[in-house]
């Protein structure tokens, strides 16, 4: 209700219509910024040139064709997804193990176990891709996939905690206590009880180490050697040669990762590392 | 010691004492971690101690052309931890308060790109201000300007593309705390009298500030050992630490300068995390 009698609540109300509408043209503003990449890229990428222009002349698939014909890209892609799956599993089991551990555990050193697992966030990648170059290289791994693999997993690891940690604060470990008390065995109990209802959570957290794999650049640059995982070989062709090929190959990673991200909130908590 | 104490002391692998189960759980993942990463990053960055000299470290800290790509490092940092919380915190606050549509088109806006991997929005900047880059081409079919611009290889483009990916890391944490408010208290606020913006500087702000300082000592931590983006649109002329020590490993092959250099860098990264610890007090784990 407005009236005369009520001028400092009409100016306000007034004010506060005005800072609504500066607010929302100044978040399009940042949403402009932020979706800006993908507005280029998604043009280009059907681009009818023979080089970079913009806007497209006309539209074509011939970077697509491109990206399918030349055996190194499909390379680089198969080892990317083999690098991931692998990250996927061996990071899941590690940190839902590691999650259950530090949840559940109350022994000395706990906080310990919690800060190295913690770890890998904090420490810059470079370091970590540095040091793990040094030890692969004497152990010949380099250029291996399982290498990149376990350096993936490092990284991983943390996200799979948090998530799943997080999932775990929140169970009711009485319920555990009750199928015990009925006769199940602490396995059975955590396999037939606790498992399914956390489900969601490892699927979402599976989701996020193969994103986190897939997408890694900096240690697959220094230990994957010859045998590149796409971002690598993207990473070199953007050094080398600035062709559409690569806005084509960016299209087809979004792609992925949105099937990723779609399949993760369908059949787990969604995925947000940060919470 | 009752049954059920008995009972749950008797965990999956536990044999006798009553907290073996759960350390024992963890046990391969800390094995793994100690052999693939705590170790051989600790034994990196004592490579000149097990060379017996201490002189990389000292120079790293003294020299002054490393000095000064320390003080860089600081300098970017701070200004993408400032912007990311100048563009960040009002889009936080757009989420939280926009009608369903419109946060459901902003969260797509924050999120698509969050997911689409570093590379390729990196590569996406450099079409987009390359020297026939999409902006220059525009502006000069406007004749806004009549020769290109040069904008790739310094600290703007870089400062841009990092704000890119590091704003959402803060919008994140800092949406959060703004769900997690009680609005009574604006409503009381405001009900005895105070004016919007001292509602929102004694009100508001303060309850969104554990929010905004982890939020923004995530960006600063992250920013601090950035790679992709200052070695790609900084083309050599912005050097960050993380640039020089791949440079150092890469093109001088003097690892345990690159040792010495990561310990300042990790030193400094753990300082920050910790006086953002410090700061907030146990309010939160990571």
């Amino acid at each position: 209700m407005v009236s005369p009698s009520q001028p400092r609540t009409v100016r306000a109300r007034r004010r506060r219509s005005g800072f609504r509408s500066l607010l929302g043209l100044y978040c399009a503003l940042v949403f402009f910024f932020l979706m800006a990449p993908l507005f280029v890229v998604f043009p280009i990428s059907f681009s009818a040139a023979r080089y970079l222009s913009f806007p497209p002349p006309g539209f074509s698939w011939q970077w697509y064709e491109s990206y399918l014909n030349d055996p190194s890209w499909i390379q680089a892609t198969v080892t990317s997804i083999k690098v991931a799956l692998g990250t996927t599993v061996l990071a899941t089991l590690l940190g839902t193990l590691a999650a259950f551990s530090l949840v559940r555990g109350h022994y000395p050193g706990r906080a310990w176990v919690d800060r190295l697992v913690a770890a890998p966030i904090i420490v810059p990648n470079i370091i970590i891709a540095v040091a793990l170059y040094g030890v692969f290289a004497r152990f010949r791994l380099i250029g291996e996939w399982y290498g990149v693999m376990l350096g993936h997993t490092i990284y991983a690891i943390p996200f799979v905690v948090l998530v799943v940690g997080a999932a775990l604060r929140t169970f009711d470990a009485n319920q555990e206590q009750a199928a015990m008390g009925l006769g199940a065995s602490r396995l059975g109990a955590v396999w037939r009880i606790t498992l399914p209802q956390i489900r969601p959570s490892i699927v979402s957290a599976a989701f996020l180490a193969f994103i986190t794999s897939f997408d890694e650049l900096i240690i697959a640059l220094f230990t994957s050697g010859t045998n590149a995982t796409l971002p690598k070989k993207m990473f070199e062709n953007i050094i080398f040669e600035i062709d559409p090929t690569i806005a084509a190959v960016s299209v087809l990673q979004i792609l992925l990762v949105a099937l990723v991200v779609a399949l993760a909130s369908r059949f787990g908590v969604g995925v947000n590392p940060i919470r | 010691m009752s049954v059920a104490a008995e009972r749950r002391s008797r965990g999956l692998f536990s044999h006798g004492s009553p907290h073996r189960g759960p350390l024992l759980l963890g046990l391969p993942t800390v094995v793994f971690l100690l052999v693939l990463f705590a170790i051989p990053v600790a034994q990196f960055m004592l490579l000149p101690i097990q060379a017996g000299t201490v002189e990389p470290y000292v120079k790293a800290l003294t020299g002054s052309l490393f000095l000064q790509v320390i003080w860089n490092t600081f300098e970017i940092a701070a200004y993408v931890t400032l912007l990311a919380f100048l563009l960040g915190y009002p889009v936080a606050y757009f989420l939280t308060v926009a009608p369903p549509l419109w946060r459901t088109i902003g969260f797509f806006c924050v999120l698509m790109p969050f997911w689409t991997s570093i590379l390729v929005r990196t590569y996406a900047w450099m079409v987009i201000l390359g020297r026939r880059g999409v902006l220059n081409e525009a502006l000069l079919s406007l004749d806004i300007i009549e020769e290109p611009m040069v904008l790739l290889h310094s600290m703007p483009t870089v400062l841009l593309g990092m704000v890119h990916v590091l704003m959402p890391f803060f919008i994140f944490p800092v949406y959060a705390a703004m769900q997690r408010i009680d609005l009574n208290l604006v409503a009381a606020a405001r009900g005895l009298g105070a004016p919007d913006w001292r509602v929102f500087l004694r009100v508001y702000f303060p309850l969104t500030l554990p929010g905004v300082l982890s939020g923004a000592t995530l960006v600063f931590i992250l920013s601090m050992g950035f790679f992709i983006t200052p070695a790609l649109l900084g083309g050599g002329r912005v050097t960050m630490i993380a640039v020089l020590i791949e440079q150092y490993v890469n093109k001088f092959l003097n690892w345990e300068f690159a040792g010495a250099l990561s310990a300042v860098l990790l030193a400094a990264t753990l300082i920050v995390y910790g006086l953002m610890k410090w700061a907030m007090k146990g309010d939160r784990k990571w």
